[in-house]
């Protein structure tokens, strides 16, 4: 411990504090997501190009904001190893990935597949009825 | 300033402490991560029913007629604002600036309570309007959603009205800033599911016109 200087002290601890968070970082964060906001709520107001294209466009701008907003408000992958602030949200994006994609992925097939149209549906009832 | 300290004058026994109290807290912010990260799978269940349901509308309004845009992106500035000025009393926290960081937190709070004010003048809004949950799975899984998220902020509305009252008794010491970085990530996470909230429910409800 002799070769301990008061500079060394002070990185020592501070690897073992909760990140420390900078103004830069939260005016980064904050101006990018107004420009983020404000850009995907004018395409949508203005119907801007085709609606496909508005739907992957509206996606990846929020996608865009929800990574800006982790590392610049929730400061994520800012800490020291081990790293385990990042692996719990990487793997809660793979849950919810496996959550939404999956429900989706099997209700529109099941909508496909089994709903049958109104007339279809109709024109069982009445058959049934007449049994 | 990196001249060496003479060893006799470097207590080992106080940076130790140190280091282990930081650790100590550390331990407690990540069980919190973990609790946040846990929330958002609730959130992703709510938002895959709600895009299964969305033109489930029963022969109701869907959302291109119920909602309004300007209406929605004046919610999300304020809440994105109380999420930034949130951010400021952490800021304030760390200069151990008791004045500034309880300044923050009532903006932050003013903000919020704008956001939520105005979320409940909308529900408030349809459900007067014979649009309720009743209405149809569309505007159920809308209210589970939305809702969620509102009672959400209302938590984190009296977590910050509480904090603040614990700052002006007790100043800024190692448990308050331990506090109010658990307070921030809480209130940081309400605005990260508010921005699906916005493009999900608001923008593509705006598009399925």
């Amino acid at each position: 411990m002799s070769s301990l200087t008061s500079e060394n002290i002070d990185i020592l601890v501070s690897q073992h504090q909760p990140e420390n968070a900078t103004l830069k970082n939260y005016v980064i964060g904050f101006v990018s997501s107004i420009v983020l906001t404000m850009s995907a709520y004018l395409l949508a107001y203005y119907h801007a190009g085709g609606r496909g294209l508005l739907f992957g466009l509206l996606a990846v701008l929020a996608l865009i904001q929800f990574s800006v907003q982790l590392i610049f408000f929730l400061h994520v992958g800012k800490e020291f190893s081990p790293r385990l602030k990042l692996i719990v949200t990487l793997f809660m994006m793979l849950v919810v990935l496996i959550i939404v994609g999956g429900s989706l992925w099997i209700m529109y097939n099941l909508n496909h597949r089994v709903m049958p149209s109104t007339k279809q549906m109709v024109q069982y009832m009445n058959r049934e009825d007449n049994l | 300033m990196s001249d060496l300290v003479p060893s006799a004058q470097v207590d080992v026994k106080e940076v130790n402490r140190l280091i282990e109290r930081n650790d100590e807290d550390n331990t407690t912010i990540f069980g919190f991560w973990v609790y946040l990260m846990t929330d958002c799978v609730l959130f992703g269940s709510l938002f895959a029913v709600f895009t299964v349901l969305r033109n489930n509308t029963f022969g109701g309004p869907g959302g291109a007629v119920l909602f309004s845009l300007p209406y929605a992106l004046i919610e999300t500035l304020s809440l994105l604002t109380s999420s930034f000025t949130c951010g400021l009393a952490v800021l304030s926290a760390q200069r151990k600036s008791k004045k500034q960081t309880v300044f923050w937190f009532v903006v932050t709070f003013l903000l919020g309570a704008t956001f939520l004010g105005l979320e409940l003048t909308e529900f408030h809004k349809f459900i007067a309007g014979g649009n309720s949950w009743h209405r149809s799975g569309f505007l159920s899984s809308y209210f589970a959603l939305v809702g969620t998220h509102g009672l959400h902020i209302t938590i984190g509305l009296i977590w910050i009205a509480v904090m603040t009252g614990f700052i002006l008794k007790r100043g800024i010491n190692g448990l308050t800033m331990k506090r109010i970085r658990m307070l921030s990530l809480f209130w940081h996470f309400l605005d990260v599911v508010w921005i699906f909230i916005f493009t999900i429910v608001y923008l593509f409800g705006a598009l399925h016109a």
